[in-house]
């Protein structure tokens, strides 16, 4: 047993918060940099050097990529061996979380309640925490800060496994069709199969946490991806839905067991501004 | 690209003179208000109060900036997804609004109530807030201020860049600029 003080997780959180909001992880930046050298469109490789831009202003003034600094999306490894002292988990990350966004001058985006009682927790609190027990004596946690005008144009779809890979294509490619312009393009898509409801869209949303250059593992699933972005390219969209041949930097697939009856497919898209930072105690 | 400067507030003319794909640089007084403002404004017209500003003229910017930092004006200031506002605009543009900036589609009653009281839609460069920030010299609230970032704002703006997306006469950019590159029919 290896006792972790839960004022530790705090402190890691809080500048995950504010690392993952300034900083554009190197993966996403480079994915930019060579759309920028492949774009086709003129006009969509002024906004792709803009967004590059963007970037470097943030990194070298410690500000906000975007002004959206999201939702506090957290995914948690805790190692079975670990014993939190000195506090609970829920309640130090998003002490964390609290610390980090009003240290870090980020937007406050979180309404209490979502239907009745709209009002601004100040805090940017409660977190989206996705727990997990494994082997060892560590935490791991990975921030993925979320902004919403990606997160609205996500779906899932209860498609039944007559409807073959040709179905999952179809879905991403309608959801992608309709996000547009609106989530920000050049977007990265996260697709989650499999599972249940719930887990298809908690694989979605994993996916988009593995950085743009990680091919899924599984040799079926790295060629869905790439077959995937092929077809996403196609439609034209476009960085920022002004026409272009870069309307995603990647395509990430993440997929689990299903029932003989079901192959739910959830589609969770991320803006140009995917951010994701990692710490392990 | 060559880039036409626009100064606020808006006139017939200057509308017209602006045409979807233009490029602009945007001098002058625009407004901050998104979601929460709209609806609060929507519900001030529809019971006969008036609205904190006169929009006759003017343009709005759907934004919900971060926070300051010491010796900053604004904190990271991109658009917001311009769609939500949808329900409202066409209450506003009938209030005299002449501009919206954000980004993505517009509802065709948004493009109507457009047409009919001759207004245009820019889109700025989503998840560029660092970058647009630069272009913003002043940020003073004006009203609903309980609300955050989502209060209703004045901003300075020199040489703000934005695109025109959609013009007075419902030419939309969107359309015409994805179709060259769009090879699923």
């Amino acid at each position: 047993m290896r006792n972790i003080e839960a004022q530790l997780i705090t402190e890691a959180v809080a500048k995950l918060c504010i690392d993952a909001n300034y900083y554009l992880a190197s993966d996403v930046y480079d994915a930019l940099k060579t759309s920028a050298e492949e774009e086709a469109s003129p006009l969509g490789r002024e906004v792709l050097d803009k967004l590059i831009q963007n970037a470097d202003i943030a990194r070298n003034e410690n500000v906000p990529i975007c002004q959206d600094t999201g939702m506090a999306v957290i995914f948690a490894e805790i190692g079975q061996d670990v014993h939190i002292v000195g506090g609970d988990f829920n309640a130090a990350v998003n002490a964390g979380v609290a610390k980090g966004y009003v240290e870090g001058y980020l937007r406050k985006s979180l309404v209490a309640e979502p239907v009745f009682n709209r009002t601004n927790t100040k805090d940017n609190t409660p977190a989206i925490t996705h727990v997990s027990l494994v082997p060892g004596d560590k935490i791991k946690l990975t921030m993925c800060p979320k902004g919403a005008g990606s997160e609205n144009k996500s779906g899932l779809k209860m498609l039944v496994p007559a409807d073959g890979v040709e179905g999952i294509k179809k879905t991403v490619l309608d959801f992608v069709k309709q996000a547009g312009s609106n989530p920000c393009p050049p977007m990265v898509v996260g697709v989650g199969i499999g599972g249940t409801m719930e887990m298809a869209a908690y694989l979605a949303k994993k996916a988009l946490a593995r950085p743009v250059t990680e091919q899924n593992g599984h040799p079926d699933y790295a060629n869905l991806e790439q077959e995937l972005l092929e077809l996403i390219q196609k439609t034209g969209i476009g960085p920022q839905g002004l026409g272009g041949t870069t309307t995603a930097l990647a395509v990430n697939v993440e997929w689990y067991p299903t029932h003989i009856a079901c192959m739910p497919v959830a589609v969770n898209i991320n803006c140009h501004a995917t951010r994701h930072a990692h710490v392990e105690l | 690209m060559a880039e036409k400067r626009i100064t606020t507030p808006l006139t017939p003319d200057k509308v017209k003179g602006l045409k979807a794909g233009d490029s602009v640089l945007i001098t002058g007084t625009i407004y901050a208000a998104r979601d929460a403002a709209h609806k609060l404004m929507y519900e001030a017209v529809q019971k006969g109060e008036q609205l904190p500003i006169d929009w006759e003229g003017q343009i709005v910017y759907y934004v919900g900036p971060s926070p300051a930092q010491p010796g900053q004006a604004i904190g990271s200031a991109g658009p917001t997804t311009s769609g939500r506002m949808d329900k409202y605009t066409p209450t506003l543009i009938a209030q005299g609004q002449k501009g919206m900036i954000g980004k993505g589609y517009r509802a065709k009653e948004v493009v109507d109530a457009m047409k009919e009281h001759g207004a245009v839609y820019f889109a700025a460069l989503g998840g560029a807030g660092a970058l647009i920030a630069k272009s913003i010299k002043k940020y003073d609230v004006l009203a609903y201020a309980d609300l955050g970032p989502e209060a209703l704002a004045a901003m300075t703006v020199e040489d703000f860049p934005a695109i025109v997306v959609i013009d007075s006469e419902g030419n939309n950019y969107y359309e015409e600029g994805q179709k060259p590159y769009n090879q699923l029919g």
